[in-house]
């Protein structure tokens, strides 16, 4: 136990770089985290839509000011992120992409795209 | 639910609800895209509908049981202290099952309604 203890531990994490299929590694269970947070909002916005006349208006109002964008644009990132992730996740697990190169390229698209497309998203669907 | 959803069982479960939630999502985006609610009541009634309101609480279902698996894994991953990890552990669960209730809650009202 003492052997174990006495390991050097370098956790320097200013120092330490990562892969960028790494940082998407984690960024993957951050946003996943982040949209089991969502859920309570999202079922609450759900129900106030279906309420009636003013639920449905109170909704569509909040989603089309200033704070509701933002909200949404974030929530539709961190959604993004975290699906493109998955099927590139799943394209690795069917081993296509595997190779090194391959992976950080598309790596690299995933954290690209998932902004780009939310903010497509917002704009088509208001 | 914790020995059931662990090992392969787990993987596979993340990985098919993974594969419905992606699908119904794009399904969601492109039926709103084309055909956007235009008041409350085209929105209950499209929500009402058999099929739109199967395949939501199928997507409620196949989300909690998605996030739980993810929640699991994180929570045992970075919470060392195991009576600490319980008492986490039950209160996501507890939580996503009080979520699961109270989306089921919303749909059933509009389908009685």
């Amino acid at each position: 136990m003492s052997a174990i203890r006495s390991r050097p531990v370098f956790l320097d994490l200013l120092k330490i770089r990562l892969p960028v299929s790494a940082v998407l590694s984690i960024a993957h269970r951050a946003t996943g985290l982040l949209l089991v947070l969502a859920i309570p909002p999202a079922i609450y916005l759900l129900d106030l839509s279906l309420s009636g006349p003013e639920g449905f208006t109170a909704v569509r109002d909040f989603l089309k000011g200033p704070v509701g964008q933002s909200a949404l644009f974030l929530g539709l990132w961190v959604l993004l992120h975290h699906l493109l992730a998955g099927v590139r996740c799943l394209l690795i697990d069917m081993d296509l992409g595997v190779e090194r190169t391959v992976s950080r390229k598309s790596a690299w698209a995933v954290i690209l795209a998932a902004p780009l497309v939310a903010l497509a998203c917002v704009g088509l669907l208001l | 639910m914790s020995r059931r959803a662990s090992g392969l069982r787990a993987w596979l479960l993340q990985r098919s609800t993974a594969v419905y939630l992606g699908l119904f999502c794009l399904f969601l985006v492109l039926h709103f895209l084309l055909e956007p609610p235009t008041g409350v009541e085209q929105w209950r009634a499209w929500v009402g509908q058999p099929w739109p309101a199967t395949g939501l609480m199928m997507f409620c279902a196949a989300l909690l049981l998605h996030a739980w698996v993810g929640l699991r894994d994180v929570l045992i991953d970075y919470v060392r202290l195991s009576a600490m990890r319980i008492v986490l552990l039950g209160l996501a669960g507890a939580g996503l099952i009080a979520c699961g209730l109270w989306f089921l809650q919303v749909i059933l009202h509009v389908r009685s309604a």
